[in-house]
């Protein structure tokens, strides 16, 4: 009824090819972003920032990036957690260089030194595909943790080998460290996933992201009919690193505070974002968001349930934690192997015949 | 002879030790993927699920004991027998089935005809869903496994290479176990293969699943099987690693440390996965001892990767995979 396209007249090029071709979609869309923006700043503390907001916010990042590689382009990637750690240790070594530059450029430069090592291990895609490409990029996972372990110039020769994010504040408004307020870590996260969605939104919907879909389809195709693999294959890398090394430098600098590498960016965050993706839905946006809201909310709320409610041990919850996950993931691929994403537009499709059933 | 060469002697014969236990692990990965289609990511957890089901069964665990306990209240841990080696074996064999039969007929079967790479996500899920049930069943404490297998140095070799080169070799009898036995499965797994009925029946459905249908083959059972049999791979894997470093999470990640075996080897090929396994293991344990301590060492964690990931660039399919052609 109130879910369609009729009366919505289009009178512009730039009007029919919107991201939002629905009223409604874009008023939501628009509501979204208002309450993001100018709702939550106010209403958030401490335990809401730490427990969800800031994870949710960070892995949409992580995940929208993962999904440009992996759903868009194809290329498995099993090493997300790897150039997480290459953005978070960038970001740390530049903080602590350039002390006075803003955190802005810091973030934005880590993602850029990301994408650049992300090019260089996307390289062997050229050659290698499948399930050989997402064995050969577990290369990078390890190879990056044992060298930020090892190298004691990235941790700053600190004898714990751990870093830790120096206080650095933007126009004046202190955003890492212990004194940062939740309201500015959130919105500086949320700043840096708006603009991360804009640009990724936009460019799968332009020339790149078309060559990236055919790609993913059918590559020798892709080939024959005049896309670059060369090209496509190692844009989809950087911009996919660029993301991920965006989401690692804030994880570690906003959210976590202090980092030990092989904790905090081993293989399972490489599968976190990598099921976030999946049960999201791989090649959506939209996806992205779902799937990190999904496994961020899960194990807080089996913990709320589990551990609060019923009183049982927390190592059981967190083993039933475990099972859970594991069914999920088989369920949806069972069930939905395209994701949270296609559930919703299955329901918009019905949405948009709603009240009636033709 | 010159110390170092002895010193290098030595590392590369425990490297090939060190190698034959991977390879018995990535064998389980190939026996699936040959039949199926699909990469088993939870092999490495089967191996720890098996390990474990086979220590709580030998020590008399009532399973999910945590859990019930949790739930209903009460303090039941042990059922109070302890159960031979063998029997609680066969047992654990029993339940790796029952494992096979149910992941068919919950999961694989309601997945036929996707995507490999949906299939190797589900096994991805799978593999967390059974760390979680075998730490639900037994319990997450690390556990010892002993099934009675020689285990320390082995003094005749000890003394043999003392004699010859005036410095005695240290290899670990259960390495040594560890390379017969695998050494008898690999011909064991050859045999059934190709002079059984169900062996070759299995190679038709590897073959081409919709030729093997049409001349009767059920594919159900056949992947039942297979399923089961790498389920026992996976047991003598996890019994041979129990026993070398203790029943614990980190077994699981085995299953990693078998990909690169896999990438040099090929997926399809049994051959392929012993010599990848030996060249990891040796290649690994080599670097370390030369090149590991001017780079701060643990060098074991990526470098089988990053030589898989070298030589792919040059050999896409691995050293016996089947040549990959492409067709529009």
């Amino acid at each position: 009824m109130f879910y369609r396209e009729a009366g919505d007249f289009k009178v512009s090029y730039r009007d029919d090819s919107q991201t939002f071709p629905i009223k409604f979609d874009r008023y939501r869309y628009y509501v979204v972003l208002a309450v993001a923006f100018g709702v939550i700043p106010f209403l958030i503390n401490d335990y809401w920032a730490n427990a969800l907001l800031l994870p949710f916010l960070i892995y949409a990042i992580a995940a929208i990036g993962l999904n440009i590689l992996v759903g868009y382009c194809g290329q498995v990637s099993l090493g997300t957690g790897g150039f997480m750690a290459v953005g978070a240790y960038s970001c740390y070594k530049l903080m602590t260089a350039f002390p006075e530059v803003s955190m802005f450029i810091h973030v934005i430069l880590a993602g850029g030194i990301t994408a650049l090592v992300g090019v260089l291990f996307g390289l062997p895609s050229l050659r290698i595909k499948g399930f050989y490409l997402a064995v050969a990029t577990l290369a990078a996972q390890f190879f990056l943790v044992w060298l930020f372990n090892r190298v004691p110039w990235f941790y700053n020769y600190s004898a714990s080998g751990q870093i830790n994010a120096p206080e650095r504040d933007v126009f004046g408004i202190i955003i890492t460290g212990p004194n940062a307020p939740a309201w500015a870590t959130y919105l500086f996260c949320l700043v840096f996933l708006a603009l991360s969605a804009l640009i990724a939104r936009n460019l799968t919907r332009g020339t790149t992201g078309r060559t990236w879909m055919a790609i993913r389809d059918m590559d020798i195709a892709a080939e024959i009919i005049g896309v670059n693999p060369l090209k496509a294959k190692m844009s989809a890398f950087a911009v996919s690193s660029f993301f991920i090394g965006i989401s690692g430098a804030l994880f570690f600098a906003l959210y976590l505070g202090a980092v030990e590498v092989g904790e905090a960016f081993g293989i399972q965050k490489s599968f976190l974002v990598l099921f976030m993706v999946i049960i999201g839905g791989l090649g959506s946006i939209f996806g992205s968001f779902a799937g990190a809201a999904f496994l961020v909310l899960l194990p807080v709320v089996l913990k709320v349930v589990g551990a609060d409610w019923l009183g049982w041990p927390t190592d059981i919850v967190a083993h039933l934690q475990l099972v859970i996950v594991g069914a999920l993931i088989i369920l949806f691929l069972i069930l939905e192997p395209h994701g949270l994403a296609q559930l919703w537009r299955v329901a918009k499709e019905k949405l948009r015949l709603w009240p009636f059933p033709y | 002879m010159p110390d170092q060469l002895i010193f290098a002697t030595e590392v590369i014969l425990n490297g090939l030790m060190a190698g034959v236990l991977y390879a018995l692990v990535a064998l389980g990965f190939v026996l699936i993927y040959k039949a199926s289609g699909i990469f088993n990511y939870a092999q490495g957890v089967m191996a720890l699920f098996a390990a474990m089901t086979l220590v709580g069964i030998m020590n008399g665990q009532v399973p999910f004991a945590h859990l019930i306990n949790a739930v209903f209240g009460g303090h039941i841990t042990h059922f109070g027998w302890h159960i031979p080696a063998l029997l609680a074996i066969l047992l654990t064999m029993g339940v790796m089935v029952l494992l096979a039969w149910c992941v068919q007929r919950f999961v694989m079967r309601h997945l036929v005809g996707q995507e490999p790479i949906i299939l190797f996500m589900a096994t991805i899920g799978l593999a967390y869903f059974l760390e979680g049930v075998a730490d639900l069943m037994w319990g997450s404490e690390i556990k010892t496994l002993d099934v009675g297998l020689p285990q320390g140095i082995n003094l005749w070799i000890d003394e043999a290479t003392f004699n010859i080169f005036g410095y005695g070799f240290f290899i670990d009898n259960l390495d040594i176990v560890a390379t017969v036995i695998a050494a008898l499965l690999v011909a064991a797994l050859v045999a059934f293969s190709q002079y059984t009925k169900q062996g070759r029946a299995m190679r038709a459905v590897a073959d081409d699943h919709q030729a093997a249908l049409s001349v009767g083959i059920s594919l159900n059972f056949i992947w039942i099987m297979v399923w089961s049999v790498a389920g026992f791979v996976a047991l003598v894997a996890g019994i041979m690693w129990g026993t070398k470093s203790g029943v614990q999470f980190s077994l699981s990640l085995i299953a990693l440390k078998a990909l690169p075996v896999l990438m040099l080897g090929g997926f399809t090929s049994i051959p392929g996965a012993i010599v990848g396994g030996l060249i990891i293991g040796v290649g690994e344990k080599l670097f370390e001892f030369a090149i590991g301590p001017l780079v701060g060492g643990a060098t074991e964690n990526w470098f089988a990767y990053v030589l898989a990931l070298i030589f792919l660039v040059f050999r896409p399919q691995g050293l016996f995979g089947e040549k990959i052609i492409e067709r529009v």
